[in-house]
């Protein structure tokens, strides 16, 4: 058996509230060195606020945490001299070029001067940029800029990257693209990733996922052992009257359904062998039907007993109501 | 990986593209060291060094910033020459007007680099300064140095324009309106970094930088000369920091100028607190004063905010 690699990122009850809002409530993970680790769940869940204090831009109101072997609190600039990293929202100097954008960043970090020129053509390399170098960032596109601002946060060779978000707002092709770097560096660089996503599809690509929802971890695995947990497939079904065709599913099959947006998901050993029995024994008038193995949406579905996209629309309500109690 | 590729090695001898690989990837990975001085000064120069491409790129704030000088030099100071002679003992408005007309060159291309902080932190420049492994009284002091930097340059086109308005071109008379310039672009620039560390929307900034830069010039002095004033407007004038660095800017053209004593007497008096003389050293330190508080306290801010 495989030692275990050591901890890059090591948190322990991690906590923080805004006045009465508690954005994350007392998380604890590991990362190990040299893997990608995800942090999936909805906008609002606590993924920014929680890179954002492991990235020491955030102090925490409780907790700790080591990355790379330093306290986030008592040693911020050694863990920021060992972090690289990407924000959702673009930090780069429109107004000068790539390579300007760059070097200015070698010169904040510190990078020996006699090592910066080699570096930087890497890293601009890595992510096809290099012919580039001398254009203002302003003319780039989205998915430039983003591709530029990961090859930044390589440019001190960090050892752990943090992507908040690193494909959010793209183009689906971009966002391929973006994971093919992603990819590729893994294979380049001894470096741990750590990112955020509340797309299901992309934390796929991670070794390990820890699925996060209203500032809490509710599970932590690989994506494979997450799905193969969830063990059924999902059926969806849409019916004229859903309400008696769950409570048809809970007497005559003992299944408990959830409805969504018009759809009635259930989850199913073997789906595709259930489809007949369902229509013959359901008594209800039934319009389409679809059978999926599980997905990462089912993971989270099971775990929250919702889907991604409806947390997200929950928390916008309660944002809502939080607003309209506050402006009376 | 290194395990399967020492192996591989024991076995064959090793294929060239692996290897080379494997330097370049050795002679790219950097280290990066632990914080120093020297790691602050480069923090510092780097700061300062983007103000000054930033500010080389943008032509057209270089014409813009001194649209006001010239207007108030030429158009203000002739056409007011026509009203005044009287008064101004044959001393051209123009001239007497010159050494404020070289304090608002600086004035204004300094608050627009303050107000630069503004930008940055709305498109997220201002982040990637903010995380890096170095001190924030770096990032603000370069900040500080750039705004200085660009404009004493500013400066310097106005300075060149002594000649037209019957000004001698002396080295002393360049050096020391350079030094104060320099002096009060600095403390303009500290004090539209301090204001930028609270105020995150560039309309209320600017809006408030011009509520602080109009009223400063007027009661500075910069169009007319500080003595006899009514008692109001004489304690306003002598409680504007902008007095101490207009004043002195007189005083070093007036020297250079050969006019009558009742002419200097009257449009070139200097500032007096309860009737003492105030130095021009004294009046400078008063600047580096102010300008160092409030750097002070831009840097308080900034080491604070998240």
């Amino acid at each position: 058996m495989m030692p275990e690699p050591p901890a890059v990122v090591s948190v322990k009850g991690l906590l923080k509230s805004y006045d009465e809002v508690e954005a994350v409530r007392g998380v604890e993970f590991d990362v190990r060195a040299g893997e990608t680790f995800g942090f999936l769940g909805p906008n609002g869940a606590g993924k920014s606020t929680t890179i954002n204090m492991l990235c020491t831009l955030v102090r925490p109101s409780g907790g700790s945490a080591l990355v790379a072997g330093h306290d986030i609190v008592d040693e911020r600039d050694e863990v920021r001299r060992n972090i690289g990293l990407v924000f959702q929202d673009t930090t780069l100097d429109g107004y000068l070029s790539a390579e300007q954008n760059l070097r200015l960043h070698a010169e904040l970090y510190g990078v020996p001067r006699e090592a910066v020129g080699e570096r930087m053509r890497q890293v601009m390399e890595m992510v096809g940029l290099w012919e580039r170098r001398a254009s203002l960032v302003n003319t780039f596109s989205g998915g430039m800029k983003r591709r530029l601002e990961i090859a930044r946060g390589l440019l001190h060779s960090p050892r752990v990257l943090f992507l908040d978000e690193p494909t959010v707002g793209l183009d689906p092709q971009t966002r391929s693209s973006i994971w093919g770097y992603i990819r590729e560096l893994k294979e380049r660089e001894e470096i741990t990733i750590f990112l955020t996503t509340h797309y299901m599809d992309e934390a796929e690509y991670c070794d390990r996922i820890a699925i996060i929802d209203q500032g809490r971890i509710i599970v932590l695995d690989t994506p494979e052992s997450l799905k193969a947990k969830v063990g059924k497939d999902r059926v969806q079904i849409q019916t004229d009257d859903d309400e008696a065709a769950i409570a048809a599913l809970r007497e005559r099959f003992g299944i408990e359904a959830t409805v969504a947006e018009g759809t009635v998901t259930f989850g199913v050993p073997a789906g595709e062998q259930f489809v007949p029995r369902l229509f013959a024994e359901l008594g209800q008038q039934i319009r389409s039907v679809s059978v999926a193995r599980p997905s990462l949406d089912d993971v989270f579905m099971s775990y929250t007993g919702t889907t991604i996209r409806d947390a997200e629309s929950s928390q916008i309500d309660t944002r809502r109501n939080f607003a309209r109690m506050m402006s009376r | 990986m290194t395990a399967t590729d020492t192996a591989a090695t024991t076995l064959q001898p090793p294929p060239p593209p692996p290897v080379r690989r494997d330097s370049a990837h050795e002679i790219a990975r950097v280290r990066v060291p632990t914080r120093s001085l020297r790691s602050e000064l480069r923090a510092i120069k780097v700061v300062w060094k983007r103000e000054l491409i930033r500010f080389s790129r943008d032509r057209l704030r270089i014409l813009t910033s001194l649209m006001q000088p010239f207007l108030f030099l030429f158009v203000l100071g002739t056409g007011l020459s026509r009203l005044a002679s009287a008064g101004t003992h044959g001393v051209n408005l123009r001239t007497f007007v010159y050494p404020g007309v070289l304090c608002m060159a600086v004035m204004f291309t300094a608050m627009f680099s303050a107000a630069s902080l503004v930008w940055d932190r709305e498109f997220g420049f201002l982040r990637e300064m903010m995380v890096a492994p170095v001190r924030r009284s770096s990032l603000v002091l370069g900040k500080c140095l750039g705004g200085a930097t660009v404009a004493g340059f500013q400066g310097v086109i106005v300075l060149c324009l002594a000649g037209l308005v019957g000004v001698p071109y002396a080295t002393s008379l360049i050096v020391e309106i350079f030094l104060l310039q320099l002096l009060l672009a600095f403390a303009i620039t500290a004090f539209g970094v301090m204001v930028a560390a609270r105020i995150t929307q560039m309309q209320s900034f600017m809006a408030l930088m011009q509520m602080a830069i109009m009223p400063m010039y007027f009661l500075s002095g910069a169009l007319f000369p500080v003595a006899g004033l009514p008692q109001w407007l004489s304690i306003l004038n002598r409680l504007d920091p902008l007095t101490y660095a207009v004043d002195p800017m007189r005083r070093i053209v007036f020297a250079h100028l050969k006019i009558s004593a009742a002419a200097r007497h009257a449009l070139d008096p200097g500032v007096t607190w309860w009737s003492w003389h105030v130095p021009g050293l004294v009046e400078a330190a008063v600047v580096a004063l102010l300008g160092s508080l409030m750097l002070g306290i831009a840097i308080v801010e900034f080491s604070r905010a998240e």
